[in-house]
């Protein structure tokens, strides 16, 4: 299972900070799975110009491809001017329609504000509804008063971390058997 | 559990009678019309035309460790073609693709060799990029092209989905709309008149400049290429030239509107839809069942896809494609046939061109489809279609 953690930020820390937990949990109890952190903080990113995403050269096409080959992907997003960074938005830009067709996608909301709580439902999962994602429905919603020095510091979003990725990597198994029964039915 | 079963499937619940037609297609059908086609070389009286075209993709067979060469994989297009002529198509088209697993990026020169190995069969491109191609020289290709088969060529203009050969060629992708436009409209006229005063932004201009040779019969038909969305075939239609309309999968009541658009920008700019050809394109493979196509086609076009496309073909879309009413031309000969046919009259259309060889699909299967089609399938699309014209005579 190729499970990719994806920092979609720029600015900041808490993001990463929060996908950097996230990873740490992978690892301690899926040590199976194919894990990739990616933050877009560390990478020249392109805006897309409408290619085909094979079409992209350097970072931007690793970290297309990477996406693209992904089984399941957890989504680190910060909450900027009330909606998702435009990092982000380019990630899903440069990607195909149904992109996230047969992939799992779970969302980690960072923001400065609990104001902001409804804004990935609103926002983030339409977008990866319409690119045709399973979504994982229940996100973890993180505030700064949860981060003390790049560490979180609050027992109840541990937890709630915890249950993310239980729940990714318990969707993404379940999905992959239900395809499987699916794709066998048919018959070639 | 099998879920493609027979006696499942639902089936198209009216046949289209001639009265539900609108009018435009009404017009289409009347006797005394079948002759307006001539330019484009289509003669109605003798049913919807069948074709094949490769895009010379050059994939590995899936169920094969290696692909064969890009030698081999060139003269199998041209022995594709010489069988199709002898089982009765009436065209065969090739397609340039300047990117990784193609092998036809020479297409005119593919369709030189083609022209030289048959007597009588109409060739064509599917399609030629004419955005990042000199009108002038592509032209003279084509009417030497018609020269060599006797008056067989055809041109298929289209604008690319992909951006290599922006950069190969040395365009910039921000002309896309415009060097696609300003091409095209300069080959119709290259077409049109044998003198050509013309300016442009991508091109010098022409000064009473004579585009030779001529081709056999005064002019070329030059279609233009559209993908699925009404949008670009209103374009078509403005432009007052046929259509040749690609559809990959879905259903057939889809393609329908942008048919109609077409149809109907026609008649708005000034055009008689009655003269103007009608073609679409999209994947075909025939096997004694319904389920053995689907089985045997399948690995090669979701492997094919992903290599080239980046994305393979959903099972469950390629599953639904064997549906009637779907326009993937996949299945049984019956199967097919019955698909085609009820296309037809939904579309109106005068020409099909099947897909058939896309992602390595073996030759023994290819000889197999090309043998299905020209016992069992064209035969039958003929005889239907060609009855039809009589009726109203």
């Amino acid at each position: 299972m190729k499970i990719v953690a994806l920092s979609g930020s720029n600015v900041g820390s808490k993001t990463r900070t929060a996908m950097n937990s996230t990873v740490k949990v992978l690892h301690e109890n899926y040590p199976e799975a194919e894990i990739t952190l990616v933050d877009l903080a560390e990478y020249e990113i392109q805006f897309s110009d409408g290619r085909n995403y094979l079409e992209y050269e350097g970072d931007t096409g690793y970290v297309a491809q990477t996406l693209m080959e992904a089984d399941a992907i957890i989504f680190g997003t910060p909450i900027f001017q009330a909606s998702i960074p435009a990092t982000l938005k380019n990630v899903f830009d440069l990607l195909p329609q149904n992109a996230l067709e047969n992939k799992v996608a779970s969302i980690l909301v960072t923001a400065g504000s609990a104001k902001h709580y409804l804004i990935p439902e609103q926002q983030l999962k339409p977008i990866l509804a319409y690119m045709k994602a399973q979504i994982v429905q229940t996100y973890v919603f993180i505030e700064e008063k949860d981060f003390y020095r790049k560490e979180i510091v609050n027992d109840d979003v541990i937890f709630r971390l915890d249950r993310l990725v239980e729940d990714t990597v318990v969707l993404t198994e379940t999905y992959m058997k239900i395809r499987e029964a699916k794709e066998e039915a048919y018959g070639f | 559990m099998q879920l493609i079963r027979e006696e499942q499937k639902s089936k198209p619940t009216k046949k289209f009678d001639v009265s539900f037609l609108p009018d435009f297609l009404n017009v289409l059908l009347k006797e005394e019309r079948l002759k307006d086609m001539e330019k484009y070389r289509i003669d109605q009286t003798k049913g919807m035309e069948f074709g094949l075209y490769t895009l010379g993709d050059h994939l590995p067979n899936p169920r094969m460790e290696a692909r064969i060469s890009a030698e081999d994989r060139i003269h199998e297009i041209i022995e594709l073609a010489k069988l199709a002529e002898q089982a009765g198509i009436d065209f065969f088209s090739v397609g340039e693709s300047h990117q990784e697993y193609f092998a036809t990026q020479a297409h005119t020169v593919v369709l030189a060799a083609i022209a030289q190995a048959t007597e009588k069969i109409k060739i064509g491109s599917s399609s030629t990029i004419i955005s990042t191609s000199d009108p002038v020289r592509v032209y003279e290709d084509f009417s030497t092209i018609d020269l060599i088969s006797r008056g067989r060529a055809e041109i298929i203009a289209g604008r690319a989905s992909r951006i290599g050969l922006y950069e190969l060629l040395g365009y910039n992708l921000r002309d896309y709309e415009e060097l696609y436009e300003e091409k095209f409209d300069l080959l119709l006229k290259i077409n049109e008149e044998e003198t050509v005063n013309w300016s442009g932004q991508f091109r010098a201009p022409l000064r009473n400049a004579n585009v030779i040779p001529r081709p056999k019969n005064g002019s070329l038909p030059i279609w233009r290429a559209v993908g699925g969305t009404p949008a670009s075939a209103i374009k078509a239609g403005m432009a007052g030239v046929p259509m040749f309309l690609a559809h990959l999968g879905g259903p057939a009541t889809v393609f329908k509107r942008s048919i109609d658009a077409y149809r109907e920008t026609l008649t708005r700019s000034g055009f008689d839809p009655s003269e103007f050809p009608v073609s679409t394109a999209g994947f075909f493979y025939a096997a004694e069942t319904t389920q053995q196509a689907l089985s045997e086609y399948y690995p090669h076009i979701n492997e094919g896809m992903k290599r080239t496309n980046g994305r393979g073909f959903p099972k469950q879309q390629f599953a639904q494609g064997a549906d009637p009413r779907d326009v993937m031309n996949i299945g049984s000969p019956q199967e097919i046939i019955e698909k085609i046919l009820y296309q037809h009259e939904l579309f109106g259309h005068q020409r099909f061109i099947a897909q058939m060889d896309f992602g390595g699909v073996p030759f023994d299967k290819l000889m197999k489809n090309i043998d299905l089609i020209g016992t069992e399938i064209l035969p039958a699309i003929k005889k239907y279609t060609a009855k039809n014209q009589e009726e109203e005579k």
